[in-house]
This record gives C-alpha cells, structure tokens and sequence, in this order.
C-alpha cells in the first residue's frame, strides 16, 4: 500500500451499539495535505468514525489505513503519526497550560527538554504564552480548545484530527480557532475535521462529506454542495398591499435566478452579498414597494440536509414523515 | 528492552501528574488524613470506652485496624481521578497517543502508593499520640508497614476498576464507600468478631479484610499470627491479580461517555 498520497481510507465501516447502528458502511478517502470536512447532526456517527479512525474503538466490520497503518493491525506505529483533538477539550484542569504540553510530549516519548521546548513553542504559537503558568481551570473555554489543539500538535504529526473543534464557542473563538487551523494546514498537515456547521467546513474543507444515520449522503467540495443548495440569499417581507411583480421585477437585476414569493415571502437567490440589502431597500424604494422586513439568510446544515435528505438536521425531525413528504 | 522503558517513564511522567494534582487541590488531603484521624479520636474515646477487648488496650487493638482500613480506601483517588479523565475527554486522548496505555493506571496507583505512605505517617503519629505501643521488634514492624503499602496497592486496583466503570466522578466515590465501608466494618478492625450476633460472625471470621488486620495486629502486637500474614499476602497478590486485569480490560476499551 502505497501511503504516499492517500492520508485516510476508510472501506465500509460499519459499528453498531446494541440497536443503535452509528457507523453503516462508510467509506472516505482523503488525499494527504488536504482538509476534508464530516458534516452531520449530532448522533449521524461523526464521533464514532473519528474513534475507529484514532484507534480508540474497533469497527465491527470493514477496515481503515491512516497514513499507511491499520487501525485495527497496527494502532501503535498509527497512533506517532496521528494527533486527536476534540469537543471535549481534553486537558487537565489541574495542571498548568505549560505542564499540559509537557505531560503529552514526555507521553509522545520526546524526551523532557524537547518536551519542554515544544511546548513553550505551541504557547507562543496559539498566544497563551501569558496564561502558560496559569492553572487551566482558570483558562476561558476558547483557551482551553486552543491548548487541547495545541496538545494535539505537540508531535508534529501529519495527520490531524478534529472532532468538532469550535462546538459551543462564540464567535471570536471560533474565527481564533479556524485561523489557528488554516495556519496548521498551510504547513501540509491533512486535517479530518468534524462539524455541524456548514460555515465551519465550508471555510476549512478542501471536500466535505456529509453524514446521516452513519452514511455518506452527498460528498464534494463545498462550492458543489453549496450549488445543489443554492448561496446566500434575500428574504425579503412585503407590507400589505406591496406589489409581488413590482418587486419582483425590481430585484430582477441582483438575482441569480427568477426571485419566488411564497405567502408575502420573497426569496432572492444572490449573485453577490456584498451591499445586497442596502441595494435592494433602495430599488423597492424607487418601485414604491413598502416592505417590514428584510434579511441575508446564508445556507446553514438544515438547508443541506433538507436538500439532501428531505428532513432537518435536528434527529427529532426525522420522527415526522409528513415534513419529507411536504417537500 | 524499549518497551520496558517507556512502561517506566510513562507511569512516572503519569504519576507525578496526579501528585501535582493532589497539591493543586489541598482539600484531597482531608480524605486520607483529617478523616482517618477523625476515625481514630472517635473510637478511641468515644466508643472505645464500650468496647471489650480481652488482653489488649483498646487503642492497640484499634490501630491496626484502622490503619489497614485507611490503607484500603487511600486509592479512592485513583477512582476520582481516573472517572474524571473519561468525563473530560483525557482518556481519549492518553488511548491516542503511542504511549504504554496502562501508565495511566499504574501512574496514579504509584502516586496512590506516595500518598499511603504519607496517609501512614500521620495515622503512626496519632496512634501513639493516643497510646498505641507497638510490642515487636523492628523487623516484624518493617513487614507490617510493607504489607500495608501492599494492601494499600492491591485496592488502588479495586478503585481503578471502579472509576472506569462508573458512570460519573460522583458515581464511583458512592460505588467505593457503599460497596467497601460495610466491608471493613464486618471484621475485626473495630470490634472482636466474637461479639457479634451468631449469623454475623462467620462472614467477619472470614472476612479477608479480617484476615489482614488480624495480620497486622500479629506483626505489631505480637498476636498469634496464625496463617493470617501469608493470607493477607496472597489476598492482596490476589485481588491485584483480578483487578489488575479487569481495570486493564476496561481502560483498553473505555472512550469519554
């Protein structure tokens, strides 16, 4: 097997948990050097294929190489090449920052003063050279993801991965966090990353594979899944008595495709975000059309997974058969 | 030879974290010290007075007791912390990384180890404070100091397996106490089997908790051993032996629930 080009292959993965199949038959190719995003609602089994992929569960059936080892035959030479950083922020609260650093690197076998030096190196990398000293109890939940990934790097392993790295942070952190990883990935490292959020992987992946109910649904770069959902786009609330055509040919000229109106609604596929709202208040303005509200709404997960699948993201809607034959 | 020395650097490198921990967190000392000795005041002079002991002071029959009971729940550490490590992700990450994987359990079993010799130097120091004497001469008392740092060792196991199985930090503190206190209070740490009611005794009598009191007792009393100091032994190679491989069997699978 050639490892050279191909970082993770994973061949019908299958794991079930009792009745709960989480994994069923999943198959993913990334290519090294590449950041290949796993898009799915809480319990399509992200975490599970991250675990077999790390080596910290086995499938049941079907197999996995990364960078070149077996998961299941050869997990020790697999586990000096991979680094696992996740939503769970695994560091020790009792320890320093600093200390943290150290304990991963003595454990990656590198020697105490190597050990020491990589970690002050991270520090200065991921700007925690200030709290280094501090108790990580003390440390803000954006710091505690940016040391756990720092744990992960401490190695310098090719291949990474991320299990939900942003879940649960506000915006500052999570734009913190995704530069920290744009920096990593133009150093060559191949990223896995898993995530709810269609902006998350959009902004990172190289392709994204979208999981449901442990299966691969759509796979593709983030461009051809955006194009089968559509971009950005105005939704627009006429007042009562505004003209539906008046404005629907008003907003002709910035639409990508035909405006539709549904109930007062109109829906403006976008050729370009940028000045869209201000542009379109002033050509429903010269129009006379009164509106009550307007707003960009950016294609989220629902958007993909209503496209893909016919329900919502969240696992409860899967329960109303009446939502996928509404569409 | 490699794999030898990294068993060795890794359980050290582990268990100078949980040590770390242990002063971080002051308050853990309260358990395996301030409670011991609090144990020890309340028997001593308050029930001690209605206890019989034929032919020992109360204080003698009492310490041995109470130190191997100490002893026995001086791991409860290891359940604390290792229950942590899976609620926080840590385990994931340690089963992550190229490292000796049971180092995470004898890490903090040898930290456990550091910390009972400790936790015996304050009970040594009450006891005699309170008038513990021992009658033996210094090599019987060397081996019963041993044999209690292999007591203590052998359920520093118990209490791995027990913070791995459990479902939550708070769980395994409740498992450990439920499932051990009632244990070593049926025996004859603090009270002499032979007072107990007819249906009782037997269990006391075979107690292995017994066993290794009595053991004590016989190498700093100088009580008629009996076969109870090489019972004691291989109650303890035996529990270590089960719980050993149990508690292996379980970190080798466990992930962050």
């Amino acid at each position: 097997m050639a490892g050279g080009d191909v970082a993770i292959e994973a061949r019908s993965l299958r794991k079930s948990y009792g009745d709960v199949h989480a994994l069923r038959g999943v198959d993913l190719d990334v290519p090294s050097g590449t950041v290949f995003g796993l898009l799915g609602p809480n319990g399509a089994g992200k975490t599970t294929a991250v675990r077999i992929l790390t080596t910290l569960i086995e499938p049941d059936d079907g197999s996995a190489r990364v960078a070149g080892f077996d998961v299941v035959g050869e997990p020790a030479q697999l586990r000096e090449r991979i680094g696992l950083a996740g939503q769970y922020a695994a560091v020790d609260e009792n320890l320093s920052g600093f200390e943290n650093l150290e304990l991963v690197g003595r454990l990656y076998h590198l020697g105490r003063q190597p050990s020491r030096a990589r970690a002050r190196e991270l520090l200065h990398d991921f700007g925690l050279e200030d709290a280094a000293e501090r108790l990580v109890r003390t440390y803000s939940g954006g710091m505690r993801r940016r040391l756990d990934l720092a744990a992960a790097l401490v190695a310098r392993p090719p291949i990474l991965f991320l299990d939900e790295p942003t879940t649960g942070l506000d915006l500052r952190s999570r734009i913190a966090l995704w530069e920290a990883i744009e920096a990593l990935v133009g150093q060559g490292t191949t990223v896995l990353l898993t995530t709810q959020y269609l902006d998350e992987a959009d902004r990172l992946a190289d392709r994204i594979a979208v999981i449901d109910h442990g299966m691969v649904i759509a796979e593709g770069s983030p461009e051809e899944l955006k194009g089968q959902v559509g971009g950005e786009r105005l939704e627009i609330r006429l007042a009562d008595g505004g003209s539906r055509d008046l404005a629907i040919g008003a907003l002709r000229p910035i639409s990508e495709d035909e405006p539709a109106c549904e109930n007062g609604l109109l829906r403006v596929p976008l050729l370009t975000m940028r000045g869209a709202i201000a542009d379109a208040v002033r050509r429903l303005d010269e129009a006379g059309v009164g509106i009550d509200d307007i707003a960009v709404r950016r294609p989220t997960l629902d958007d993909v997974f209503l496209k893909l699948t016919g329900h919502a993201a969240e696992p409860e809607a899967e329960e109303e058969p009446e939502e996928a034959a509404r569409r | 030879m490699k794999s030898l020395a990294y068993a060795a650097s890794d359980t050290t490198v582990l268990a100078k974290r949980s040590l770390l921990r242990i002063r971080r967190q002051p308050d853990l000392l309260v358990g395996f010290t301030i409670q011991p000795v609090m144990f020890v005041l309340l028997f001593v002079y308050v029930f001690g007075g209605a206890i019989e002991t034929p032919g020992l002071d109360y204080v003698d029959f009492l310490m041995p007791g109470i130190i191997v009971q100490s002893m026995v729940f001086g791991g409860f550490v290891t359940a604390l912390g290792l229950a942590e490590d899976l609620k926080k992700g840590l385990i994931d990450r340690f089963r992550s990384l190229p490292m000796w994987g049971p180092a995470v359990l004898t890490g903090r079993i040898l930290a456990d180890v550091g910390t009972n010799v400790i936790q015996l130097v304050v009970m040594l120091t009450v006891g005699i404070l309170v008038g513990f004497r021992f009658a033996t001469g210094i090599p019987e008392i060397v081996a019963g100091v041993a044999l209690l740092l292999l007591i203590g060792y052998a359920f520093s196991w118990v209490f791995a397996f027990i913070g791995l199985t459990a479902s939550s930090p708070e769980a395994s503190n409740a498992y450990g106490f439920t499932i051990l206190f009632p244990v070593t209070f049926v025996s004859s740490a603090f009270v002499p089997p032979e007072t107990m009611p007819d249906w009782l005794r037997p269990v006391a009598e075979h107690n292995p908790f017994t066993t290794m009191v009595d053991a004590e007792r016989a190498l700093f009393l100088g009580t008629p051993a009996g076969n109870d100091v090489w019972g004691a032994v291989a109650w303890c190679f035996a529990i270590i032996a089960v719980f050993g491989a149990l508690s292996v069997w379980r970190y080798r699978r466990a992930v962050t629930r």
